[in-house]
């Protein structure tokens, strides 16, 4: 007992905070809006993977630029925040496009570390030139949705934010499945992530596929920044740390499976917001990510919801 | 004499500084069964892969006149060219209808469908199977799978590297009783590499033999088959 006591003593747990429903309450709803946020970076993230095999690690740059020109449309343009975000979701699938033409086509598709050593080097590269263009000051990007809570419950309140961030997930997922099991271009990208040789002899043209994807693995990226950004403040670091969060959303679900990466996500923003506020792990936050990631790899490399790729041969 | 229907004149291809085929010429005419024999490594496989702009190639490919040659594969597949490559030509993470349709990739008429469903009819199996994922297959099914995948194309050439690997006596020859008789009802010019010499000489009409990257020998595959010298030589059996 004296070691149970001193164990919650070094983690400052308080039975008052623990005993507390509402504290509960309210922690599991921003836990689900956090989550949100994370799971519609990792569906960009499981997008790339999915279609290529490895890991695009600049797609939160990419979506970063996209938060960024959100910013400018709206704060500086005026523009309604929705209609902002949709025209930097626009934007920055160009951007995105134009990147995969000129970096990554000239690479061989099935070669993936130097790919991989590629997106690195596109992420420091954005993310200064996003910082040289726009400074290091903190800005704040309103939300899309309003403020308030419609349901209240002490300090617990299901925010329309929350409502939002969960209803935007889960409409991209929907979106993303009908794109992929119902029309050709789906069709096209997922025969591309199966059989790179195969797809080309079927005469898909693999270098715009992978173009197409990583265009929409932007638009989501960016959707999923203009998420999160108004809980944070904008600057330029900041898709780094969603991008860790997201990359254990994207583990834990599976990698290559969306809806492994909204679960994934989920799971990943209740755990932060529970541990952050009934352990004090505050500054260890972002370690729990790193943990998730790990664990994940260790126990069940494919995830959750990730396909054991079963092959007779 | 009006050209044959596949006509390559000098074909070279190489994998980085490895010359593999160092100029072979050969013909195929329209409808016809043509099939390419030889030892391991005598460039059997990178004949067809030159064929769909899958290596780096020099010299000329003409079909039905125009040039191949310079085109990208997904072009050459355009013009009708089908090619199932060897082991697995198939889609393992899609379900094996989902193979068919990516056969179809660049159809746009609306028989598709129909052709989907006389491929279950003449491999039940697939019909039987056509929400499993192909990786799930045997691999006989995954060949059928392959050619019916490549022929929803409805090519005017097919390709065909191997068909019999890893399959058992029965199966390839069931198999091969197919492709003649797609062969028949369709006219579809195939060119077939393969290792079963006796098989693929039976049911072919014209035979090449590389060695070493060239033409060692050709002809009407009855007197190949028939002559002991070029069996005893070249085909061993």
């Amino acid at each position: 007992m004296n070691g149970l006591t001193s164990l919650l003593g070094v983690f400052d747990i308080s039975l008052d905070k623990l005993s507390n429903g509402e504290l509960w309450l309210a922690q599991f709803f921003r836990g689900l809006s956090d989550g949100a946020t994370y799971a519609s970076v990792a569906l960009a993230l499981v997008m790339i993977y999915k279609s290529t095999g490895f890991i695009n690690f600049a797609q939160g740059s990419l979506a970063l630029l996209g938060v960024y020109l959100a910013y400018i449309f709206s704060v500086e343009q005026g523009l309604p925040v929705a209609v902002a975000v949709v025209c930097a979701m626009v934007a920055s699938s160009a951007v995105a496009m134009f990147v995969e033409r000129v970096f990554i086509r000239p690479f061989p598709p099935d070669h993936v570390l130097p790919l991989v050593i590629v997106t690195l080097g596109l992420l420091l590269i954005i993310d200064s030139a996003v910082g040289i263009v726009w400074g290091f000051r903190t800005r704040s990007l309103p939300s899309m949705f309003p403020s308030g809570a419609p349901i209240e419950w002490g300090i617990a309140q299901l925010t329309w934010r929350t409502i939002g961030n969960l209803g935007t997930v889960f409409a991209v997922v929907g979106l993303l499945y009908l794109l992929l099991s119902r029309t050709k271009v789906g069709l096209a990208f997922r025969a591309v992530s199966s059989n790179l040789e195969s797809a080309r002899l079927v005469g898909i043209r693999v270098g715009p596929t992978l173009g197409f994807g990583w265009a929409l693995a932007a638009a989501i990226g960016t959707l999923g920044g203009a998420l999160v950004v108004p809980d944070l403040l904008l600057e330029p670091s900041i898709m780094l740390r969603v991008l860790i969060f997201s990359l254990a959303a994207a583990a834990l679900g599976g990698l290559d499976s969306l809806v492994g990466a909204v679960i994934g996500g989920l799971v990943v923003g209740l755990a932060r917001n529970l541990l952050v506020t009934f352990l004090d792990l505050s500054e260890l936050a972002l370690a729990t990510a790193v943990a998730v990631i790990l664990v994940v790899l260790l126990v069940r490399p494919t995830g959750l919801f990730g396909s054991t790729t079963v092959e007779r041969v | 004499m009006s050209p044959a229907y596949l006509e390559v004149a000098g074909l070279k291809a190489a994998y980085g500084d490895i010359q593999v085929l160092h100029g072979i010429d050969f013909s195929v005419d329209e409808g016809q069964i043509a099939v390419i024999l030889g030892a391991n490594g005598a460039g059997k496989t990178t004949t067809l892969r030159a064929l769909c702009a899958m290596v780096s190639t020099e010299g000329s490919i003409k079909l039905a006149g125009e040039e191949l040659a310079g085109q990208r594969t997904a072009d050459i597949v355009r013009r009708g060219v089908a090619h199932v490559p060897q082991g697995r030509g198939t889609f393992p993470d899609l379900s094996v209808e989902e193979n068919l349709m990516a056969g179809a990739f660049v159809r746009n008429d609306a028989e598709v469908r129909a052709d989907v469903e006389q491929w279950y009819q003449t491999f039940p199996v697939l019909g039987e199977r056509r929400n499993q994922t192909a990786g799930s297959l045997s691999g006989g099914e995954q060949q059928m799978l392959a050619i019916a995948r490549a022929l929803m194309l409805r090519p005017s050439l097919l390709l065909l590297d191997e068909p019999s690997l890893g399959l058992a006596p029965m199966i390839t020859r069931s198999l091969f009783e197919q492709l003649v008789a797609i062969n028949a009802d369709a006219g579809t010019t195939m060119l077939v590499v393969e290792q079963n010499a006796a098989l693929a000489l039976g049911v072919a009409d014209v035979a090449y033999v590389l060695e070493a990257g060239e033409v060692a020998l050709s002809g009407p595959a009855h007197e190949l088959a028939a002559d002991d010298n070029v069996r005893r030589a070249y085909l061993g059996y």
